[in-house]
């Protein structure tokens, strides 16, 4: 169908030979959670073990040496695929780290600070967010006094931006939002915030966990100030993440977490900090794992992002074609592919989101069911939860043909 | 099919058509129980008459089995004294618990024990002890009450 052949690609992961329940084979609809993962990452972390292993930047032996350059080559090999400079990529352990880590820094910001939050300030979050990229905010807002507003959603699941500018006023000195949500597959427009938030002397925080796995990104095309993803969501291991920053900003940074690594030098009673990244890189860090992401990005950049791009949005087309023809199933977010991701949530009249995931579960296909970790998107859209299915380099057509036939069985089984 | 282990025809028919689902007023204690994986929700009323249950009415959303299994609770819990409705609870708290070893003892646990399915599936545990916690809960604070 494109660029991308989905039985080449699946054969790089061990986990589709696994029989599901029922006998059926894997259908895995769930990479909004998190990805699958390729052979080549899961060698990569095991090479890195087996012959590089010992912690970076210390020590004056041959595997300190070669743990710290592949650590180093893995920021690197970040960096290139987000078009970004290596010192503004900072691994942390998750996305939610790394925005929690924006959060922290300026609240540990004094007055001198252009990061220094008061009473004065705002922060401007968006009704979509993901609860990584709203608590951590809501909380800032919270410690330091400052106000918290957001852009609502409209009906069919888009950003409000209709009064934009009485929103990002001045005196907001944050604005997070995310770049497509986890729940509805929005894509969100950022040229008119990001051009206003600078308008007002605001950074933009980007969460892009659900953008960075699935196309092409460019930060400085971009305009945002800082971005987020985890490594896992991206066919990467579990335990790193990914926060780059513009180097003027970071440079100016608190750090968030202290101790071994970041420092320039210590005394009983004061420190001062090594400079970015690793002013916020303390303690060892997960290497093996940045190792294997950069692997997973370096086997996106071999399939062709662009390529991954397409395959997401003809199966998308496709998926929203199929499911307008079902009765009593309601697609919950935009009903075009335009601006949108590979993600489809929806809901079954009369059967909740658990038991139809259970009964999926049944015929092998593997969804997400609830609220997503975004309870106030799921009250603004009306509904106590969805079920939703994500698609990825390894899904392909009979996976929607599957799920269509699955939704149908859940309509049989619960009689709806 | 496996799934029929898990929603029996009695679950189903609960689900469809629930017990003492609208809330009584003037409750001796009134809870709300949340359940935050799934964002199942849950306000209970206890009505005590002495150490007596009088009765128990619910509202909420959630799945077919944490609809069906608190249906079936109030069910159980009514007419009951307060300690024996607890040690039911706990009765079918083990049940849950028991990862597909145990079956219910339908004497004491009634149409609970068509739940029994439900321990072979980690995930619906708390789907279907919801409204049993909820009803403990209203229960010790009830208790409580009446003893301060």
């Amino acid at each position: 169908m494109t660029n991308l052949d989905v039985a080449l690609v699946k054969k790089d992961f061990p986990i589709f030979t696994k029989v599901m329940r029922g006998g059926s084979r894997l259908v895995y609809l769930d990479s909004g959670a998190t990805s699958q993962k390729p052979i080549q990452v899961l060698d990569a972390e095991r090479d890195f073990y087996e012959k590089h292993n010992a912690a970076v930047h210390r020590g004056a032996h041959l595997l300190a040496e070669e743990a710290s350059e592949l650590y180093e080559g893995a920021r690197s090999t970040v960096a290139q695929f987000l078009g970004a400079a290596d010192d503004e990529i900072i691994f942390t352990k998750s996305a939610t780290e790394s925005l929690n880590l924006v959060a922290y820094s300026f609240g540990n910001s004094d007055r001198s600070n252009r990061f220094y939050l008061d009473e004065s300030s705002s922060i401007v979050v968006s009704e979509m967010e993901h609860h990584a990229n709203l608590i951590p905010w809501q909380q800032l807002a919270k410690r330091t006094g400052a106000s918290l507003s957001w852009f609502p959603v409209t009906e069919d699941g888009r950003l409000d931006l209709s009064d934009i500018a009485g929103i990002i006023k001045p005196g907001v000195k944050v604005v997070a939002i995310t770049h497509q949500s986890n729940v509805l597959g929005t894509i969100n427009p950022l040229d008119a915030i990001v051009k206003r938030a600078h308008e007002v002397g605001a950074v933009v925080v980007l969460d892009a966990c659900q953008s960075v796995p699935h196309f092409a990104i460019d930060v400085k095309s971009l305009g945002v100030d800082f971005l987020a993803f985890s490594g896992h969501k991206a066919l990467g291991p579990t335990g790193v993440g990914v926060l780059w920053g513009k180097a003027e900003h970071l440079r100016e940074m608190e750090p968030f977490l202290t101790g071994g690594s970041m420092i320039e030098s210590v005394t009983m009673t004061e420190a001062t900090w090594a400079p970015a990244p690793r002013k916020f890189e303390a303690g060892v860090p997960n290497m093996a794992q940045a190792v294997g992401l950069a692997a997973a990005l370096k086997y996106l950049t071999a399939l062709g992002m662009d390529n991954v791009e397409i395959h997401e949005r003809e199966l998308t087309e496709y998926a929203l074609k199929k499911f307008f023809e079902l009765d009593r199933v309601e697609v919950i977010g935009p009903k075009n592919s335009e601006m949108r991701g590979a993600v489809l949530s929806f809901t079954i009249e009369g059967a909740h989101p658990h038991d139809v995931g259970q009964v999926l579960d049944q015929y092998g296909i593997a969804v997400r069911t609830g609220h997503h970790c975004a309870w106030p998107l799921m009250r603004k859209m009306h509904v106590v939860g969805t079920t939703r299915a994500s698609f990825y380099i390894y899904n392909d057509l009979s996976d929607i043909d599957a799920l269509v036939e699955g939704v149908r069985q859940v309509q049989k089984y619960f009689k709806v | 099919m496996e799934l029929d282990s898990l929603y029996q025809e009695v679950i189903l028919d609960h689900y469809k058509n629930p017990a003492h689902k609208k809330l009584s007023s003037d409750p001796t204690v009134s809870v709300h129980h949340v359940n935050p994986s799934c964002g199942d929700e849950i306000t209970l009323n206890l009505i005590l008459d002495g150490a007596t249950v009088k009765d128990v009415s619910w509202d909420g959303v959630g799945c077919s089995i944490s609809q069906a299994s608190t249906s079936i609770m109030t069910d159980l819990m009514i007419g009951k004294e307060v300690p024996e409705a607890l040690s039911v609870v706990d009765e079918f708290t083990e049940l849950m618990q028991s990862k597909g070893t145990l079956s219910g003892n339908e004497e004491t646990l009634d149409d609970a024990v068509a739940l029994a399915g439900v321990s072979k599936f980690p995930a619906r545990v708390k789907c279907a002890l919801l409204g049993w916690m909820a009803f403990k809960d209203a229960s010790l604070q009830a208790t409580g009450k009446n003893e301060g």
